[in-house]
């Protein structure tokens, strides 16, 4: 079963990251470099991003003639997507013991971040059975 | 046949590839006594197949050669292990020079295999992977792009696979006796899991889900061919064919489902209906019919119903209650199955004899939250009038299913009925 890992991150985390320490900020990144390497290991991998500072996220929608409109972007947005992980990995608990890793990477003096990691089932193809 | 890196792969050679694999195999592990290390060189000969074969013509002796060319990478591995193991490498290079000696072990080897490959101390997913692998003769690659995930992935599960079972310490035999039932059962349950995933693969390609059910069937059709006396094994195959030769009228042009009751019966596939009933004829009259025998005989039911209104509802639930009565009561029955028999019962009976057992179904903690309760529960209500308590449970099933054709069949069929 694959799961959606998807990390979020107070828009102060973004702005306060690159004001850790240097040691705290390279202690969070060999442990994100290690999670993923352990996915690998397991065989549970199938996808990772980080993604781009949200100071520039613009919504878009089609206009009339279907060209993008652009809207944003939201400084006042409390919440972002930091990253997500896509796994596949045998149970729904399995899913959940990987977010809570993540979930607890290190910030500022070591100390456990505990981010919200939302966790939600990707959707599979036709159920094998259907009468 | 899953398409081969090299587009030049025929299928022959495809098929012959997949039929040597676990005989190659069995001869290197007898040989090298190295499990492990052994389905890497046959792997490593395959993918070399795979990019000679088309460019320099079928060997003349393609077993021979593939079981040459995995002896020549187990050795070069040998010698790199150095003095200890300098001996049992001279000894394979005089051994691949008679790579027939071995031709008899052929048959049971693939049987060692899949037993091996099924371990019980493996997870489902892994099984899955080693047998199609070890035994299915499909590159690592070619696995993982039917699993949607990345090579090193699906190379990772391997690899963990196999330390677990040689951390297990069972050796390349048969199992026991007293085992061997309990074994067999996980080999046909692994099959089916790998039949069902031919369906219920996440997006991607086509082509190569349904691969998967067809790899199933080959694989059930050689272990008939090693059993050909198990009742269950039959069924299992059975089951596969009478399933499968529905697939074309299984969905619409936009991959949206079609449920057994919409679907244009001319497009089953006759010759499998028609291979898959003769082998149930030829397997029920031997006596206690098991579960995979059941599901096929009603699958069958189904099949041979030219028209919907022909379908054998009452034939159908008596195999049902057989199906019941041999997974047992709760909590060890299997729900789905009670879960089947209720629509059955409903198609005898009326749906209010449906709804009924429903409701004590319900109780079931593996059912409560379960969109199949929910999606059976909207279908009888609808045929007993009730389109209000319809519409609200095919929505509450709709929410609950992890099926995405299903998630928009069930919407679907709320809205019809607004």
């Amino acid at each position: 079963m694959k799961y959606i890992l998807m990390m979020n991150c107070p828009k102060t985390g973004y702005d306060t990251f690159g004001s850790w320490p240097k040691e705290d900020i390279q202690a969070h990144i060999a442990f994100m470099h290690n999670f993923n390497k352990k996915l690998q290991a397991d065989g549970e991998f199938v996808l990772a991003e980080g993604l781009a500072t949200p100071h520039e996220a613009k919504l878009v929608r089609a206009g009339k003639a279907g060209q993008p409109i652009t809207d944003g972007a939201f400084a006042e947005t409390k919440e972002y997507l930091a990253g997500f992980w896509i796994v596949d990995v045998v149970s729904t608990e399995r899913a959940y013991a990987l977010a809570a890793a993540a979930s607890a990477a290190p910030g500022p003096g070591g100390a456990p971040l505990n981010m919200p990691i939302e966790v939600r089932q990707v959707m599979c193809g036709a159920p094998e059975e259907f009468v | 046949m899953i398409p081969s890196p090299d587009d030049r792969f025929s299928p022959e050679s495809e098929r012959l590839l997949r039929e040597l694999t676990p005989q190659a195999l069995g001869v290197l592990v007898r040989r090298f006594r190295d499990f492990s290390a052994a389905e890497d060189a046959v792997q490593e000969a395959l993918i070399a197949a795979h990019s000679q074969w088309p460019r320099d013509g079928l060997p003349d002796n393609p077993r021979a050669w593939l079981i040459q060319v995995a002896s020549r990478r187990m050795t070069d591995l040998e010698r790199r292990n150095i003095a200890r193991r300098r001996r049992e490498a001279t000894a394979a290079q005089l051994g691949y020079l008679n790579p027939r000696s071995s031709l008899d072990a052929g048959r049971d080897d693939t049987l060692i295999l899949l037993f091996l490959c099924c371990h019980p101390a493996l997870t489902p997913p892994s099984a899955i992977a080693l047998t199609l692998r070890a035994v299915g003769g499909l590159t690592t690659a070619e696995i993982a792009s039917a699993f949607l995930v990345p090579e090193p992935t699906m190379a990772q599960r391997i690899a963990r696979a196999k330390q677990t079972i040689k951390a297990s310490g069972v050796g390349f035999h048969m199992p026991g006796t007293d085992e061997r039932d309990e074994r067999l059962r996980l080999v046909l349950h692994v099959l089916y899991l790998i039949f069902n995933e031919g369906y219920t693969a996440s997006s991607g390609p086509e082509l190569l889900r349904s691969d998967l059910s067809a790899e199933a069937i080959r694989l059930a059709r050689v272990l008939h061919r090693l059993l050909p006396d198990d009742g269950e094994v039959a069924g299992l195959l059975a089951l596969m064919l009478l399933t499968d030769a529905r697939r074309a009228a299984r969905s619409g042009p936009d991959g949206e489902l079609i449920p057994l009751t919409k679907q244009d019966r001319s497009l089953w596939n006759a010759a499998q209906i028609a291979e898959g009933a003769a082998l149930l004829a030829a397997t029920l009259p031997k006596g206690a019919a098991g579960a995979y025998q059941l599901q096929a005989a009603i699958a069958a039911l189904h099949d041979e119903a030219a028209r919907v209104e022909d379908t054998d509802w009452p034939q159908i639930l008596a195999l049902y209650d057989l199906l019941d009565r041999l997974s047992g009561d709760a909590p060890s029955g299997n729900p789905m199955v009670s879960l089947n028999r209720a629509v059955a019962v409903a198609m005898v009976e009326g749906p209010s004899a449906g709804l009924d057992l429903l409701d004590a179904l319900a109780a079931d903690p593996r059912l409560t939250a379960n969109h199949r309760l929910y999606a059976v529960r909207a279908h009888l209500l609808e045929l007993s009038g009730d389109r209000e308590g319809a519409v609200a449970h095919y929505r509450a099933a709709a929410e609950r299913t992890a099926s995405l054709p299903e998630r928009n069949y069930l919407v679907a069929q709320a809205a019809r009925l607004l």
